[in-house]
């Protein structure tokens, strides 16, 4: 892989709750932090982090409305106007049998669309290899990525106030 | 810090660290499968074999191969269907509804009861496919596709069309919700395979793990996405089993023209779902050691899910019972009279015996934390749901209005080859599963390690 010439400071935390407290007081002393990568969720993280909450409920919203709506055209349609048939003397088109199908197809389209709007934002694919900053991430490390070109500060002087907020460890990282 | 309740049992036993739960997770994923494992898939294809023949001659010949007959046109295909379409239930409640309700002793159990809930619903799908006789067509009379007959459409009035896509629905989002829950794990797996330099299994993970870092802002959004799966999944699943007592309750046919059945299949599916996620949990424990993480009081918990939807299924047969003669209805009567003391008494009795008495002995704190007991009775209860749906399918259509037109239901070979088929897919699948994939999702539990968890004295 080439060097794309990204400079990062990595510090590695034991304990989640440690890493909370440490998120508050790194980013009090005024580093960006560029992101943190944890093997479960921590619950604080995104709000200590100053994330937005993530849009993916309306996403759902959406899609599950274009589902409902799908439904209950596609059964009008064919039963009321393309086809019309007489099935036990019922009238062609009418509502109650026509709620299941069209809660199914609300669910299905909710839960796929919201699933595949979640892997297109988050850049989710199959074979996509990603960037490790420390390959303890996926097991039992709490690891700190800091971007050194996005931040003003040396390296020593983020480096020192990694360590007082909790890191255990300090590493350096080159893309 | 955090504090640990005093008042409820440590979710996770023996002082496990985060570090632990990764080495004992990804342990049987990585060691090369034992004899044991051979030996109990070498019996699932030999039961998925035999049930292919048996398939395959059905296709073949036609469902005349079956025991049906012109009184009898529904018996063990259905029973069998909604026998394991109810097992599915087991895996979508605990991973949906008590995921919303927050019960944290779910996360032990959620993998391996989904994992079940996928195998049961391809399981259950097997039986209308194959009594659809020429299955090449039946895309055209299951979905609403464009044909050459002009195009004749769907019925959406027909419950059989609601059960396609409740079915279908619930498959897809079971495996979507499944998957999601799979990539942090996977990722794990990936990185111990580069960590150890075995390239071929971190090729693998790699591609199945979707690129998953664990940055926060991923996180976020993956409990995003897992809380609206689960309030999706949780009326969807409650549907499903709604939609196919539709298939009996929408008739005319005594027996089967009750309001009571959507309620009270959906407490008979959870009731024998549990029962083989604890049948299959019993075992996996054991087999992988991972007894530290189901413990006692993992079990203990779904055997009183089970004494709950146990009771409110018993409740169900006695109301049935008292509307029936409440009704004053004489074919409605006769056919409940008739389930209990007609010829097939023997299956209503040992309904009776299996769903309603024997699950009662969970009441006793020694039996439900005891685990041969707890095995023999997960058996028993699913036996019985197994006569529930016999009793409720062949009782109510074998005596038909007239008497000439009474019958009784004999199986034939391909009955049975087509259920034992069900078998050897369903343990062939688990067991791949078992061998391949986390069968405890690592994240959440690492997640609750420091509340949750024994601490090392």
């Amino acid at each position: 892989m080439s060097s794309t010439g990204e400079k990062f400071l990595v510090g590695i935390f034991d304990d989640e709750d440690i890493l909370l407290h440490g998120v508050e007081g790194i980013r009090g002393k005024g580093v960006k932090i560029h992101e943190v990568y944890t093997p479960f969720p921590v619950h604080g993280l995104d709000e200590a982090l100053g994330y937005k909450r993530s849009r993916l409920p309306i996403a759902a919203f959406l899609f599950g409305l274009t589902g409902t709506i799908l439904a209950l055209v596609m059964q009008i349609w064919m039963l009321g106007f393309d086809w019309p048939m007489i099935i036990g003397g019922k009238n062609f088109v009418s509502l109650p049998p026509f709620i299941p199908v069209t809660f199914e197809l609300t669910v299905l389209l909710s839960a796929l669309g919201m699933v595949a709007t979640f892997f297109i934002v988050s850049d989710m694919k199959p074979y996509k290899t990603p960037r490790s900053y420390d390959i303890r991430s996926t097991d039992d490390k709490h690891v700190m990525a800091i971007d050194l070109t996005a931040n003003k500060m040396s390296k020593e002087e983020i480096g020192q106030i990694l360590k007082a907020n909790g890191a255990s460890e300090v590493n350096e990282k080159n893309f | 810090m955090q504090a640990t309740s005093s008042v409820r049992e440590s979710l996770i036993t023996g002082g496990k660290t985060v570090r632990d739960v990764s080495e004992d997770i990804s342990r049987h994923v990585e060691n090369k499968p034992t004899t044991l494992w051979w030996i109990a898939m070498g019996i699932s294809l030999i039961l998925f074999a035999f049930g292919f023949y048996c398939l395959a001659a059905l296709l073949w010949e036609g469902i005349g191969v079956w025991g049906l007959n012109k009184t009898v046109g529904w018996a063990w295909d259905i029973t069998n269907f909604v026998w394991w379409v109810g097992i599915g239930h087991a895996g979508t409640l605990i991973s949906a509804i008590l995921l919303l309700f927050r019960q944290k002793w779910r996360m032990s159990i959620n993998r391996a009861a989904e994992a079940m809930t996928i195998f049961a619903v391809i399981c259950a799908a097997t039986f209308p496919l194959a009594h659809m006789g020429r299955l090449w067509l039946g895309f055209y009379w299951a979905l609403p596709l464009p044909n050459t007959w002009g195009s004749l459409w769907a019925n959406f009035n027909s419950p059989l069309l609601w059960d396609v896509f409740a079915i279908s629905t619930y498959f897809t989002v079971s495996l979507v919700f499944w998957y999601i829950g799979l990539i942090p794990d996977f990722a794990v797996i990936r990185d111990r395979a580069t960590r150890m330099g075995n390239k071929t299994r971190a090729a693998i993970y790699n591609a199945l793990s979707f690129g998953w870092d664990g940055a926060a802002k991923t996180w976020m959004r993956y409990e995003s996405v897992a809380l609206i799966l689960a309030g999706l999944s949780t009326p969807l699943v409650l549907s499903v089993h709604t939609i196919v007592s539709f298939d009996f309750a929408t008739s005319v046919v005594p027996g089967w023209h009750t309001t009571i059945f959507p309620p009270y299949f959906v407490a008979g599916a959870i009731f024998s779902g549990f029962a083989m996620v604890l049948t299959l949990l019993i075992v996996t424990r054991k087999v992988f050691k991972l007894e530290d993480y189901i413990t006692i009081y993992h079990i203990e918990l779904m055997n009183i899910v089970i004494i709950i939807t146990g009771s409110i299924v018993g409740i169900a047969y006695i109301t049935e019972f008292f509307v029936a003669w409440y009704g004053m209805v004489p074919a409605e009567f006769y056919a409940f009279y008739n389930r209990a003391t007609g010829p097939y008494w023997w299956a209503y009795w040992s309904m009776m015996t299996c769903n309603v008495i024997s699950p009662q002995l969970f009441w006793f704190k020694k039996i439900r934390t005891n685990i041969a007991a707890t095995f023999v009775l997960s058996i028993i209860v699913n036996i019985g749901m197994w006569f529930e749906r016999f009793v409720i399918i062949v009782t109510s259509i074998h005596r038909d209005y007239v008497p000439s037109s009474w019958s009784m239901f004999y199986p034939t070979m391909y009955d049975l080859g087509e259920y034992i088929f069900t078998f050897g897919l369903f343990f062939t699948a688990f067991f791949l599963f078992a061998k391949f994939f986390p069968v405890i999702n690592m994240a959440e539990v690492k997640s609750i390690i420091k509340s949750s968890s024994e601490k090392k004295h």
